[in-house]
């Protein structure tokens, strides 16, 4: 039974970040964070938060045990922003660079999502059936 | 004054973060306001994802795990 307080600071909470771009690659960014959170293994924070340097927001994302940032492409503003933060030691994926070609069109292939929600499990060290909060915002995980 | 705030619903972390805290201000002596926010939707104004949390002044200098008292104390000297 999952109890209030499993998620309070206490067992490995696991972040992701999305640079959510205006592309084909930038949204497989963002669907990839989603289904990772929905699934409970990774919490999705909101990188528009880091990149503004709201306080509570960096502070949580540090406050992780596991970070990985997501970008679609090489641009890499995800990267950036994350960087700008002072976030440091966070695991990195750039969609590009496994094959995915970059387009400004919102189709989002599951083949390719397929490609880039396996690379991001290897990254977080998760699997589909490997859940790191099971609390889904009922307990201390806000 | 500082205003140190801890943000958490009550958890045991956010009693232990609360006491490190104050223990931290009186070592370093200074005049110091403790309040603690547990309204969730007070505490997600300030961007915070994980409790417990620390802020001072209104800046949220940790979240999501308790620190030892002396990095608590460079947070808030």
């Amino acid at each position: 039974m999952t109890t209030k307080n499993d998620c309070c600071g206490g067992g490995m909470t696991k972040v992701v970040l999305a640079c959510s771009g205006g592309s084909n690659v930038g949204q497989m960014t963002n669907e990839s964070a989603k289904r990772l959170d929905v699934a409970g293994e990774a919490k999705f924070f909101c990188l528009a938060g880091v990149g503004g340097q709201i306080s509570g927001m960096v502070a949580s994302v540090k406050g992780a045990d596991k970070v990985l940032v997501l970008d679609g492409c090489p641009v890499a503003c995800a990267k950036k922003c994350a960087d700008q933060a002072g976030l440091t030691g966070y695991q990195y994926l750039v969609l590009t660079e496994l094959g995915i070609e970059k387009k400004h069109a919102f189709d989002l292939p599951e083949a390719d999502l397929a490609k880039a929600m396996e690379a991001a499990r290897q990254s977080l060290g998760t699997s589909s059936k490997g859940k790191t909060c099971t609390c889904r915002g009922q307990g201390e995980c806000l | 004054m500082k205003k140190l705030q801890i943000l958490g619903t009550g958890c045991p972390k956010c009693k232990k973060l609360a006491e490190l805290t104050e223990e931290a201000a009186r070592k370093l002596g200074i005049e110091y306001q403790l309040e603690k926010v547990t309204d969730i939707n007070e505490i997600m104004k300030f961007g915070v994802m994980m409790t417990p949390a620390l802020a001072v002044d209104g800046v949220v200098k940790v979240a999501g795990k308790v620190p030892n008292l002396d990095d608590i104390t460079k947070m808030i000297s």
